[in-house]
């Protein structure tokens, strides 16, 4: 008997394909912020196999961000490229994806761009109507710094400015 | 009562109340870009605008997919006449000067987060989850409209008297906000929607707090005699309408 042969006549295993995928998600670039990958965003909710088709729970971050279906759009371009064959996005709205859920790593990378990453936590949610503690300036530290504005180019984002460098920067909203 | 059993053609009209709310006032909004006071209003405005836009294509999908006849979030929102919206006739009301732009989005942002809050824990499921989702985003909109509230009012003479007379002219249409009808009432029996008298009571201490930091005078309740709830609505509708749908209308099944 022929044992390759059979081997490739196999499909993966399930496992193997659920590996495959998350490693084509892992290439795949939030299309507003260079260099951040939805894995740092904490986008995928899930990977999973049923009945032969391979399921992506994708969260989209806000209902009206134009990402969102570029990102849906590129993840489903990279799971066609892996050849890892039927495969689904679905989106997932419950729970609500949270800036809780970025990674420790997407916060460096938002930080090196100069993009104050969130600093609460959902728990805290409530207190979002009252003023916030403001942001370190990500180029020179100081605290004494000031919101311009509550929505920055993208909803995720406000406006601010350092007082002391002078310099603007944007803060990743906390939701 | 379970939400299976609730009546579809009923839950049908109650999402499209509360999709038509959130794609009218988006719309609206949407007419401030490139004409805002100063760049950061512009952008502020144009991303509550495309978050109520987020909000109506969830909830405008969910009642085409309860409705059950193929109509898609698109068909709902451009091909329906001005009779079939059933937006309270608040969220139409014209963009006017900044001041009113502000005073009709803190009325409206108050009531949604009263409304999301409390819908997150709906019987219907997908309601309970849109709610969830949405909460989030209003909590944002409403600290912009409040802060600006307090701006305004709390401002210069012109600020405050224009933020008043804003405040006057809208109050009266908050009033159908609350008006509870026949389909409110059902939907909160079933636990669908939240109970509008309960929202009210906290809505009316969320507004009096922010309207004493902006030294402003909260005008008395009327009666009042609009029923957009219904699809009777004030002649702004149609001028909306008539710009949103045109390319439809004009170009029937025209995509991007």
């Amino acid at each position: 008997m022929n044992t390759h042969a059979l081997n490739l006549r196999t499909p993966p295993a399930d496992e193997d394909r659920v590996a495959l995928a998350w490693q084509a998600l892992a290439d795949v670039e939030d299309p507003e912020i260079p260099d951040l990958k939805i894995l740092d965003l904490g986008l995928i909710r899930f990977v999973r196999v049923h009945a032969g088709v391979l399921e992506v729970g994708l969260s989209p971050t806000y209902v009206g961000c134009p990402a969102t279906e570029v990102i849906h759009h590129d993840v489903v371009q990279a799971l066609r490229d892996a050849q890892i064959g039927a495969c689904i996005v679905t989106s997932v709205l419950s729970p609500a994806w949270s800036s809780d859920w970025i990674t420790t790593e997407g916060r460096q990378k938002l930080l090196h761009l100069g993009i104050v990453p969130p600093e609460r936590t959902v728990l805290n949610m409530r207190e979002v109507l009252r003023a916030d503690r403001p942001p370190a300036c990500p180029r020179c530290q100081s605290t004494d710094t000031e919101c311009i504005s509550e929505f920055g180019s993208t909803p995720c984002k406000a406006l601010h400015r350092c007082r002391a460098c002078l310099e603007p920067f944007e803060y990743f909203k906390c939701i | 009562m379970s939400a299976a059993a609730v009546d579809s053609k009923a839950l049908f009209r109650y999402v499209l109340r509360l999709g038509d709310l959130s794609l009218v006032l988006g719309q609206r909004l949407g007419e401030w870009v490139g004409h805002a006071p100063a760049l950061e209003e512009d952008l502020g405005l144009a991303n509550i605008a495309l978050d109520l836009i987020g909000q109506a294509r969830l909830l405008l999908s969910y009642a085409g997919e309860i409705e059950g006849c193929g109509r898609s979030e698109d068909d709902i929102a451009y091909l329906r006449e001005q009779g079939e919206y059933l937006n309270p006739v608040l969220a139409e009301q014209p963009n006017g000067d900044f001041g009113q732009t502000i005073v009709r989005q803190l009325l409206i942002d108050a009531f949604q987060l009263e409304l999301y809050e409390r819908m997150a824990a709906s019987t219907d499921e997908r309601l309970a989850a849109i709610a969830a989702k949405s909460v989030k985003e209003t909590r944002y909109h409403l600290r912009y409209s409040g802060s600006w509230l307090v701006r305004l009012g709390d401002g210069t003479e012109k600020s405050h008297a224009l933020a008043q007379s804003a405040l006057d002219r809208l109050w009266p249409y908050t009033v159908e906000l609350f008006a509870e009808d026949d389909l409110d009432r059902t939907m909160a029996d079933c636990g669908v929607a939240p109970r509008l008298a309960e929202m009210h009571t906290a809505w009316t201490m969320r507004l009096d707090e922010l309207l004493a930091q902006a030294t402003l005078k909260r005008p008395g309740d009327r009666a009042h005699s609009w029923h957009g709830k219904r699809g009777q609505h004030s002649e702004h509708l149609g001028y909306i309408l008539a710009e949103m749908q045109y390319l439809q209308r004009a170009h029937p099944g025209a995509r991007w």
